[in-house]
């Protein structure tokens, strides 16, 4: 099954979070969580989800709060997105200007046999968060496009949305840890140090 | 909630514990039996509050606090409860100290039988996800309960639900 589109998921994410810096991350189940760890696996700065399905935006949320001074990217995928929309309308009204959401729109449940999802058939993620109160919300579909929101994504004042409409091709899997206890613990060490 | 709730003294008790806890970050869908406990809270230039639209959305935003070195707690009523259910995986799976303090309905005295139902099960449910439920009958437990809620959760690690009875805060009255 093919969706039209022709951004490739794995190239955006990594164009995205080049150049980094502190950036932290928080990705949902599935692709998105691969997409990120494929840059560098199991790296500290970034939180994977690997269940809870529709609470990353939610912990991007809690975390942006909690480290003002912090960029914190969530990558949520489509189905992640649809199922959580009510925690987009919680974000713009917090108005957090250091988070920002970009989903990883494939139009698909790629997970689950590849059943399409609301976004290929009509619905508008940037216009619920424009609707919502972002500072900005973009749906990209270029590289060209891509190359002049990416600075925006990084560092913009938030929130900022941007649903990234890629192909259907999900890249290589791998090997990463799934141990949350671990991934907590490693993630708080690199950010709050031993205490 | 009864008018005589209105003065209750134990929702500022809650307040000043979670204050002496070092709790900062408070998200909430709001409840009659916790209407004076999100006013202290929202009242606090020290607090962070948030609003949200489904209790479950509680439970990301309490896992990010914690990840960020913030305490935070959840309010929420009973028929939230279920909301969460499939959220607590990140607090059991990473281990995240949670604290919830939930106000009851379908408990003792209530008059809607729609509430009955996840009011009954919010134990159960709570349990079955990993949390500790301590519950709370009487404004004179309060001060203790809670602190050992607090210990619990942020000292222990562990994920805890302070039930807070009808009898506490008072069967909803239906004219």
């Amino acid at each position: 099954m093919k969706n039209g589109n022709t951004l490739d998921r794995r190239a955006a994410v990594k164009h995205i979070l080049a150049d980094r810096g502190d950036t932290l991350t928080v990705s949902s189940l599935g692709g998105p969580s691969y997409d990120v760890a494929a840059i560098q696996v199991d790296f500290e700065q970034d939180f994977p989800l690997g269940g809870a399905m529709g609470q990353a935006t939610m912990v991007g949320l809690g975390l942006a709060l909690s480290q003002p001074k912090r960029r914190v990217i969530v990558f949520a995928g489509d189905g992640e997105m649809l199922m959580s929309l009510g925690s987009l309308a919680t974000i713009g009204a917090e108005k957090p200007d250091n988070l920002a959401i970009v989903v990883i729109d494939n139009e698909y449940y790629a997970e689950t046999g590849m059943q399409r999802t609301h976004t290929g058939r009509g619905v508008d993620l940037a216009a619920v968060a424009t609707g919502c109160g972002f500072a900005v919300a973009r749906t990209i579909r270029t590289t060209a496009e891509l190359d002049e929101a990416a600075p925006l994504i990084r560092s913009a004042p938030g929130p900022i949305f941007a649903t990234l409409k890629v192909s259907t091709d999900i890249g290589p899997l791998f090997p990463r840890n799934r141990d949350g206890v671990l991934q907590k613990a490693q993630f708080r060490r690199a950010l709050l140090g031993k205490n | 909630m009864s008018d005589e709730q209105q003065g209750a003294a134990w929702p500022q008790t809650i307040y000043r514990l979670l204050k002496e806890a070092k709790v900062t970050q408070v998200s909430y869908v709001p409840d009659g039996g916790h209407k004076q406990l999100i006013q202290h809270c929202t009242d606090d230039p020290d607090m962070r509050t948030v609003s949200l639209t489904t209790e479950q959305d509680g439970i990301g935003v309490a896992t990010g606090a914690w990840l960020g070195g913030v305490r935070s707690a959840l309010l929420m009523q009973s028929s939230g409860v279920g909301n969460c259910i499939n959220a607590l995986s990140l607090i059991k799976n990473c281990q995240i100290p949670f604290l919830t303090f939930v106000t009851m309905r379908g408990d003792f005295g209530e008059a809607n039988n729609w509430q009955m139902a996840m009011g009954q099960a919010t134990p159960t449910v709570l349990e079955a996800m990993g949390m500790v439920c301590l519950r709370v009958e009487k404004a004179e437990d309060i001060e203790e309960t809670v602190s050992a809620a607090l210990r619990m959760s942020f000292s222990a690690s562990q994920s805890i639900a302070v039930l807070l009875s009808q009898r506490l805060i008072g069967a909803k009255i239906f004219k």
